[in-house]
């Protein structure tokens, strides 16, 4: 077994009692030891992003005890549930997809939530992050794998749809990570490299395409103002900007807690939401990135591990493809915040403030607690 | 299970584990990207970004110097800067302005005149980002309402500063001038390092002659500010240096004497200390609240004030130009005696009139049946008419012009009083110049009763007299005493160039004296009633200035003819006649005659000077006195 190779492997023996006692739970220690300590380190973080709003904090912390309680819930149930209930939930979400566009609310120009009687509001797109590669794996992992060529065809049909219905609203992030999770489904089951590469040259040739028919205006701003924020330095290249000079002028070690001057000043917008990790490089500097992203690097060394030990195709290619997705968010936001990528509203996981995506991301992690503490225990 | 074992191969795990394999190493490439990028911001390009982060957050304000305070000749206050709270605006800070403006409205008062002038100065050029006033002098209620929606508010902050004060208003406006805001010129013309602080700079008067000294020097502050400018706190500071002040020979008891006396009429006063040529007393009667003009008039209340019959904003102790009439005549005495025209003991018959040649015009004495024989010393004290065309036809323009000039008339000899004028003192070359006419024998006979074309300022007229109550030495009026400051006076007074007058015979001053003496207190003098029952001697000399000419045979009736078409009372004159201590010029526009009306002023003024000053209640204005037609 190549992969466990690259892992730790089982404990020894003498750990047996422990393990009983999490495999009870359903957890899986090590992951949520990282989260914890993940999920902890991100309210100091976000304590000073607030600007000393404890408020802010403890509002954190009752979501992230939801969400907890939420991965806690997704672990218990066995991943033939995930999958006998994928085609459903697929359809269902599709449905509040399209509700979405018809009937749905929201703000500052896009219908992102839904508002049933009877139930909370909620946000469909953030459902369809998990269903999608569900979805995706349950179709895939019928067949032999690696797909053929039409199973390919269809699975990136289950794909595109949901997420073309989500750039209708429009919302661009969200689309992006779902995409993502239902196409790294796809290269998990192991299209042929030469698929890749057409898939990918038909993107380049996509993109402009992309440009003129399908981004709305302000997208395009956000692009042109990536590519040069000076611009329009007060107006739309302001949080790129800014965000720049709070994470240069952190240097190696930071400014020390509460001290940064960007964004306790206000210079810095969204500083306890999407530009969160601008105030962490600003106050923590260049070690305080390389520990951050230590962090997340081990929390996917522990899911790319869980994903090479699931016992079916299902699994794997799930797990495979959630953890590709939490990558996705951090290279994305953080790459964003950093000037490398276009403005695209994608919180830094588990530490920006806002509740919908910690939730999604925890359960997320559930889903690959139960993965792994679900295996019937025959070894090959 | 439908998803049978057979399907779960090696082959499959094996597929998983190279894409598994694939991803992580796409993960590293991606995150080592990352750092990398971190890397460049962070230690590459950290300097860069330091430098622009300081920038966003560190800026240098300059702290206005406190200015100078102005004190009269006992140390009583006279421009004094008091704390007043304005509401300002920074536009450029503002999203939007009516929104602003209409809820600044909502939270205290705010009158159209405000909002108007605050979009007049929005509109002037000004410098970026400088905070504009509102609304001024805002009460604790208002200041605590802005506090509670300051968030609401962005760009509008409650400023405090330091606005100039002058606490006896009206008094001292015309002594003074005053400072206002600096406009549009001004800007071009000042420092702007120095002025980078400052709203407020000398406009008129002392406060413009003596601006740089009153300013003082800027100082600096770097603040800390947030994104929306707001300063959070001071990071280093240097002291701005204070103005420094100013002690004036003002006194303010005489000043306001001064305005007490010539209540309810137009006029003005100025007294001289004939020792040093410190300005005593500086009275334009009405005058006005300076303090109006510090934060900016309102657009009626100029209006009131310029469009006055009265004209309060007139100076007319400095820009009054009238013609000095009798009080000519003591210097005109002095011309005629040293130019050899007349002796002492010279005679003149005076008939009631006078003629240039048999049957020509006639030149009326003020006296209908005339004064007979006439002296020199009676011609004083009776201020016969007849006496001085004589003398004035006999020296001619160019010995009048000469012996004048050198008594200061026709220019400004003041050395700090800014805005005087310089009168008008005639000569052949002004007349063929301005007129292109030559100078007729006539022209010399109006002179010589200093009517005509003679123009002079009361402060003019004083500053002759002092030269008179000094027996020909100068002293070149001022009104800086002193400077509370490293500077010695004589480094900030300009500098005195006016010689000493010398006669051929310096006894001559003394007899001219004696005569003016004879105007006080002789028995036939015309300012006897005002000169009766002192303590001191006093010498003085009367005045009439006509207002309008009469046609050579016109009967006239002060009383008939409407109050603002007579006569100007004058009176200029010294005391005590020894050891003169103040010499004062007083001007009653419309007054009558000299005697009965600017005479006994100066009395009072003399009397307050020498004996001590009066209860105030005890001070009667000249409005309460009856009027004559007489000199």
């Amino acid at each position: 077994m190549t992969g466990s190779q690259l892992f730790s492997q089982r404990a020894s023996g003498g750990l047996g009692s422990r393990r009983g006692l999490w495999s009870i739970l359903h957890l899986d220690p090590i992951l949520l030891l990282l989260l914890l300590a993940l999920v902890a380190g991100g309210m100091v973080v976000l304590y000073s992003g607030a600007d000393r709003n404890f408020a802010v904090v403890e509002a954190q912390a009752v979501r992230m005890g939801v969400a907890l309680v939420v991965m806690l819930v997704f672990a218990q149930l066995d991943p033939s549930v995930y999958r006998r209930w994928a085609p459903w939930l697929y359809l269902v979400g599709l449905g509040a997809l399209v509700a979405v566009l018809a009937v749905g609310v929201g703000a500052k120009g896009a219908q992102r939530w839904l508002a049933l009687p009877g139930l909370p509001r909620f946000q469909p797109s953030e459902l369809m992050k998990l269903v999608v590669p569900m979805m995706a794996a349950w179709y895939l992992s019928r067949h032999f794998l690696p797909p053929r060529l039409s199973q390919v065809a269809i699975a990136l049909a289950i794909v595109l749809l949901p997420m073309g219905l989500i750039v209708q609203q429009p919302d661009l992030g969200t689309a992006l990570l779902v995409g993502a999770a239902g196409l790294f489904v796809v290269f998990f089951a192991g299209i042929s490299w030469k698929l890749i590469t057409a898939f990918l040259g038909m993107v380049s040739v996509a993109a402009p395409l992309m440009w003129f028919f399908v981004m709305r205006d302000y997208q395009k701003q956000r692009v042109l103002t990536l590519l040069d924020p000076q611009s329009d330095p007060l107006g739309a290249g302001w949080n790129i900007i800014q965000s720049k000079t709070a994470i240069g002028s952190g240097g190696w070690s930071g400014k020390g807690w509460l001290q940064g001057t960007q964004s306790h000043l206000e210079f810095l917008p969204e500083s306890h939401t999407d530009f969160i990790v601008a105030v962490l490089a600003e106050e923590f500097g260049f070690i305080g990135m390389l520990v951050l992203l230590s962090v997340y690097l081990l929390i996917m060394l522990r899911c790319l591990y869980i994903a090479v030990n699931a016992q079916d195709s299902f699994g794997r290619l799930l797990a495979g493809a959630l953890t590709m997705t939490f990558f996705i968010y951090i290279f994305v936001n953080i790459g964003m915040v950093s000037g490398l990528l276009p403005v695209v509203g994608v919180p830094l996981p588990l530490i920006s403030y806002g509740g919908t995506s910690s939730v999604t991301l925890m359960a997320a992690f559930g889903v690959l607690m139960s993965i792994h503490t679900h295996r019937r225990m025959i070894t090959a | 299970m439908p998803w049978g074992e057979f399907k779960d191969t090696a082959a499959e795990r094996r597929l998983f584990q190279r894409r598994s394999l694939v991803a992580l190493a796409i993960v590293l490439l991606m995150l080592g990207g990352l750092v990398a990028r971190m890397y460049q911001l962070q230690v590459v390009e950290h300097d860069t970004y330091t430098t622009l982060s300081d920038k966003n957050r560190v800026q240098v304000q300059s702290v206005p110097p406190t200015r100078g305070l102005i004190y009269d000749r006992n140390d009583t206050l006279l421009a004094e800067n008091r704390p007043v709270f304005s509401v300002t605006i920074v536009p450029e800070r503002v999203p939007d302005l009516e929104v602003t403006l209409a809820t600044l409205s909502r939270l205290l008062s705010v009158s159209e005149e405000d909002v108007e002038r605050f979009k007049r100065r929005m509109h002037e050029p000004r410098r970026p980002y400088q905070a504009l006033p509102l609304r001024y002098d805002l009460n604790e209620q208002e200041i605590a309402a802005l506090a509670v929606h300051r968030h609401e508010l962005p760009g509008v902050e409650v400023a405090a500063e330091l606005v100039r004060y002058y606490p006896h208003g009206e008094i001292t406006s015309h002594a003074l001038g005053y400072v206002g805001r600096i406009n549009r010129e001004e800007l071009q013309r000042i420092d702007p390092v120095n002025y980078a602080g400052t709203n407020y700079i000398g406009k008129s008067g002392i406060e413009s002659f003596y601006e740089d000294k009153l300013h003082g020097k800027v100082g600096y502050q770097h603040v800390e500010t947030n994104a929306r400018g707001r300063t959070l706190r001071v990071l280093s500071r240097e002291n701005p240096v204070p103005g420094e002040d100013l002690k004036l020979h003002l006194d303010l008891r005489l000043q306001k004497l001064a305005y007490q006396l010539l209540d309810g009429r137009r006029g003005a006063i100025v007294a001289i200390d004939p020792e040093s040529g410190g300005l005593l007393a500086l009275a334009s009667v009405p005058g006005f609240d300076a303090n109006l003009f510090v934060t900016g008039i309102s657009v009626a209340a100029y209006r009131e004030l310029s469009t006055s019959h009265d004209k309060p904003l007139f100076n007319r102790a400095l820009r009054g130009q009238y013609p000095p009439g009798s009080t000519i005549k003591p210097m005109m005495a002095v011309a005629a005696l040293d130019s050899g025209v007349t002796t002492r003991e010279r005679e003149v018959w005076d008939p009631g009139y006078f003629q240039l040649k048999s049957g020509g015009r006639r030149y009326r004495d003020w006296k209908r049946g005339g004064h007979g024989w006439v002296d020199l010393t009676r011609s004083m004290a009776e201020s016969c008419d007849i006496y001085y065309y004589d003398a004035a036809v006999r020296m001619g323009i160019d010995t009048m012009y000469e012996y004048l000039d050198q008594f200061g008339f026709g220019e400004d000899t003041s050395l700090d009083v800014r805005g005087a004028l310089p009168g008008l003192l005639p000569s052949r070359d002004w007349k063929r110049a301005t007129r292109n006419e030559p100078w007729y024998p006539g022209d010399s006979v109006n002179l010589g009763i200093g009517q005509g074309f003679m123009l002079a300022t009361p402060l003019q007229l004083a500053t002759a007299t002092a030269v008179m109550a000094n027996r020909g030495q100068w002293v070149q009026p001022r009104l800086l005493r002193d400077v509370v400051g490293d500077d010695p006076l004589a480094a900030v007074l300009p500098e005195a160039t006016r010689e000493d007058m010398v006669l051929k015979n310096q006894d001559d001053w003394e007899f001219v004296v004696d005569s003016m003496e004879e105007v006080m207190h002789g028995r036939r003098g015309t300012a006897r009633r005002s000169g009766a029952g002192a303590s001191y001697r006093m010498a003085g000399k009367t005045g009439t200035a006509q207002v309008f000419s009469l046609a050579q045979d016109e009967e006239y009736d002060a009383d008939e003819i409407r109050e603002r078409l007579r006569d100007h009372a004058l009176f200029v004159g010294f005391a005590p006649v020894d050891d003169p201590e103040i010499v004062v010029s007083v001007i009653v526009e419309n007054g009558g005659g000299g005697s009965s009306t600017a005479a006994p002023v100066a009395r009072e003024l003399f009397d307050a000077w020498i004996d001590g000053f009066p209860e105030e209640d005890e001070v009667v204005s000249i409005s309460a006195l009856p009027t004559e037609g007489d000199r």
